[in-house]
């Protein structure tokens, strides 16, 4: 009953005997229940992709495709996580990746080149969170509130600073990581990114003091800074990381799309939360999982993909996408009540 | 008294929750028109008992009688009809909502059955307000920008808006000045004339023998004594009754001779406004100095102040000799103070995580490299902490959610073991504990103290402070009134100058 509540966040085993446990019961302990409801449901629609069109789902450039729109939206995600894991929410990551990417992709900014670009995202992204940050940790805004103003004021900026237009990339550097020719192993860049961005959050969350005080700060904040955490740098320290990823997102996208718009990133913000939510994250905050987020994303990039050769309108994935939230909180509620 | 029956009567009143028996066959009548007061120390089971009355708990035995007939209340709203309100200590108030508004909450005079009309929810109010003597409250005022006192009146405002007959106050004077109390009295007086009959909850024995006409004592959730006339009983047979115990507790022994050394802990001249006044103390190594004082008498805020949860208005604090920043919690645990605080699940844990993490949550770094866990070392010296606690199950990795209240109390202990603090501030260490594992809990927080702990507890079970502490200070609404070495005091004693002062500030105008 208690399994699934301890074991996907602390490989300490569930043995109630002395000793450590064996290595193989570790690990079945940690795919918990959730996670391989993930996995089946994933399963499923490989499935159903491949019995409805076998031959185009299927495909390597199909499933390079739908691991490259994962990246971008992925990586937000991972963010996304922490600040929900933590009891806040950032309503502005998507307005946030738009800024970056039209920043990066000025002239002025082109100009130096590849680095140039790539250090702009990030500085923008970091620079967004940073202000998230002192509003809600210092400021003592509600999170809601203080990104839902981000949200506004970044894309404002976002359309003041390109007037509306699409700015072309013209740095090959850029331009040419988004190319097969740069695959690593048949891998696009842009998707190992997004692995290396995972393994990360996973390994911060899960095994360092950065990622303990996350969760103690969502699950209980009055008990964390009786505790003697500092809960308000620690807040701060999550709208950054958020915007840090924001940046990278930023970063992808233009290489994607080899231009920057800003109308990038639109309702990137929910995706990012359903995908958490339904991956298992708390929205109260106290509990996260990188794990589930990543296979959230997953699950919505490839019913995407699924609807897109199925010739299915993009109102019926939204649909879809909809029951699938409720189903998954539903779920959730009713494990919750059980452990 | 009068032939008809009585306007209530309740008997047998039985009510469990997992673990305690709240309401052991308690009876209690009410005449129309009278002030019954219900006395009793925390935990007697008064709150409880006003919950059956007002229907929000169903007890698990007994009969209610309304007017000599029998009736169940099934909810609050069923006790509303039948005429009996309740003014609960938490007001239940909705900020947003204006005067008129909240007193008409849920019954809004309205036309078609939707559109509310405020003008006549206005008037009446405004006329409610004048029975009840304060006619300058504004109706149409939002209840955010009350003082604590008008909320008051607004809630008794609400209670009269229907047809009432019985109105329960559960320590109303709690948030009032002095001359505040003087016009609540005014208008319990102006109620009971009208033969609305008052059940009034309070730990004042003199608000009691200002307006009561009887007393009903509780005591381990039962009624020890029904219906004492308010104003003749003596105060000692009614302490008598408040403390006659009937459950002991093993206490371990005392070391013999006081300890020596310097203080650990000193506090000078520390206070805040409104919660206490200024007040010295020393811990000194080995030492358990008792914090004793009735709900409210500034306790809790003391240790929370101390440990700079709360920032104290005056004061000085040092540990070990070394002044300690106050308001910062960080700074407090830094310079080795650990605060196990009274609501564990609220305050202290992470329910859903394990013991291993709680555990080691203040500590964590010391066990990280460039802030990456090495959960090996974590988990055993996690594991030897609790096990020098013998916390049950001795599985660091359960969740701490399904452990009982006296292990989750030692987790919280172990927490502050393994980060070695110099000095533990204990609130109310056993509620929610029960009774077998306390024992326990009181031999282990005496082993503490034995191996060098200073210890400062809080506790509203007097025998607990006198049984553990070796000092005590006894504290009356934000005032030491008293200290004294344990030994020289018993329960009787502090429960005098709990409730009526003492030579201190017997005169007594009390803050707040």
């Amino acid at each position: 009953m208690t399994q699934h509540v301890s074991a996907p966040r602390d490989g300490t085993g569930k043995t109630l005997s002395t000793g450590e446990p064996p290595a193989w019961r570790t690990a079945l302990a940690r795919a918990d229940v959730r996670t391989l409801s993930l996995l089946g449901v994933l399963a499923a629609l490989v499935v159903i992709g491949g019995v409805t069109r076998p031959e185009e789902f299927l495909d390597t450039r199909n499933l390079q495709l739908v691991l490259t729109q994962a990246s971008v939206i992925g990586v937000v995600t991972v963010g996304m996580t922490f600040v929900i894991t933590s009891g806040g929410i950032d309503l502005s990551v998507g307005a946030i990746v738009a800024l970056a990417s039209v920043w990066a992709t000025t002239v002025a900014t082109q100009e130096y080149g590849f680095s140039g670009i790539l250090f702009t995202a990030v500085l923008v992204g970091l620079g967004c969170g940073l202000v998230n940050g002192v509003l809600v940790a210092y400021g003592r805004m509600v999170p809601f509130i203080a990104t839902l103003a981000m949200l506004a004021s970044a894309r404002g900026l976002a359309l003041q600073i390109t007037g509306g237009r699409t700015q072309i990339v013209t740095v090959d550097g850029v331009l040419k990581l988004g190319e097969r020719d740069s695959y690593v192993l048949g891998v696009p860049p842009l998707v190992l990114v997004f692995a290396v961005v995972t393994v990360i959050g996973w390994l911060l969350l899960n095994r360092t003091t950065f990622g303990r005080r996350t969760v103690a700060v969502g699950g209980n904040a009055e008990a964390a800074r009786l505790a003697g955490i500092d809960v308000r740098r620690q807040r701060l320290y999550l709208y950054l990381l958020s915007g840090l990823c924001c940046g990278i997102a930023a970063f992808l996208l233009v290489v994607l799309s080899g231009s920057g718009q800003n109308t990038n990133g639109n309702l990137y913000e929910l995706d990012a939360i359903a995908a958490a939510i339904i991956g298992g994250t708390l929205l109260s905050g106290g509990r996260g999982t990188i794990t589930g987020s990543v296979l959230g994303v997953l699950i919505f990039t490839t019913i995407t993909d699924i609807f897109a050769l199925n010739n299915l309108q993009s109102d019926v994935q939204q649909i879809a996408k909809g029951a699938i939230i409720v189903a998954a909180v539903l779920v959730q509620r009713r494990t919750a009540s059980t452990a | 008294m009068a032939p008809e029956p009585p306007l209530l009567t309740m008997s047998g009143i039985t009510k469990s929750f997992p673990g305690v028996r709240a309401l052991d066959g308690v009876d209690l009548d009410v005449q129309a028109g009278e002030v019954h007061c219900l006395l009793g120390q925390n935990g007697a089971g008064k709150s409880t008992l006003i919950k059956v009355l007002s229907g929000a708990h169903q007890p698990d035995d007994g009969t209610i009688a309304w007017r000599g007939a029998p009736v169940t209340l099934k909810s609050p709203i069923a006790a509303m009809r039948l005429g009996i309100a309740t003014i609960y200590q938490e007001l239940d108030l909705v900020d947003g909502l204006s005067v008129a508004e909240n007193v008409h909450l849920g019954r809004e005079p309205t036309t078609a059955g939707c559109v509310v009309r405020g003008r006549e929810a206005r008037t009446a109010t405004a006329r409610l307000l004048e029975r009840l003597g304060h006619p300058e409250i504004d109706p149409a005022r939002l209840v955010a920008e009350l003082s604590a006192a008008q909320r008051q009146i607004v809630s008794m405002a609400r209670a009269l808006s229907h047809e009432v007959r019985l109105i329960v106050m559960d320590e109303p004077s709690a948030a009032l000045d002095p001359d505040e109390v003087g016009n609540l009295f005014r208008i319990v007086a102006g109620l009971t004339a009208t033969g609305v009959a008052v059940v009034y909850i309070s730990h004042r024995l003199e608000e009691i023998r200002r307006i009561g006409d009887r007393v009903t004592v509780l005591k381990d959730g039962r009624a020890v004594a029904g219906g004492l006339p308010a104003r003749s009983t003596p105060t000692r047979e009614i302490v008598a009754l408040m403390t006659g115990r009937t459950v002991e507790y093993v206490f371990p022994d005392r070391p013999r001779s006081r300890p020596p050394g310097e203080p650990v802990l000193t506090v000078r001249d520390l206070s805040r406004q409104g919660e206490f006044a200024p007040f010295d103390l020393d811990v000194r190594p080995g030492e358990i100095v008792g914090l004793a004082g009735l709900v409210g008498s500034g306790r809790s805020e003391i240790l929370e102040t101390v440990y700079g949860a709360r920032r104290p208005a005056t004061g000085r604090i040092t540990v070990d000799g070394r002044p300690l920043r106050t308001g910062s919690v960080r700074a407090a645990v830094r310079a080795g103070l650990g605060l196990a605080p009274e609501e564990r699940k609220a305050q202290a844990l992470l329910m859903l995580e394990s013991v291993t993490r709680n555990v080691s949550v203040s500590s964590m770094s010391r066990y990280a490299y460039g802030g990456w866990i090495d959960r090996r070392a974590e988990r055993a010296a996690a594991r030897a902490a609790t096990r020098e606690l013998s916390l049950r199950p001795d599985d660091p990795a359960v969740p701490v959610g399904t452990l009982s209240g006296g292990n989750q109390q030692k987790a919280v202990l172990a927490r502050w073991l393994l980060r070695g603090c110099r000095v533990l501030l204990l609130d109310e260490p056993t509620r929610g504990v029960d009774v077998g594992a306390r024992a326990e809990l009181y031999a282990v927080i005496r082993r503490l103290a034995d191996e060098g702990l200073a210890v400062l507890l809080v506790s509203s079970e007097i025998p607990e402070v006198l049984g553990l502490a070796d000092r005590v200070l006894v504290l009356r609404e934000g005032r030491v009134v008293h200290t004294a070495p344990a030994r020289d005091l018993d329960e009787h004693r502090v429960l005098d100058l709990v409730l009526e002062g003492g030579p201190v500030a017997a005169e007594g105008s009390p803050t707040s």
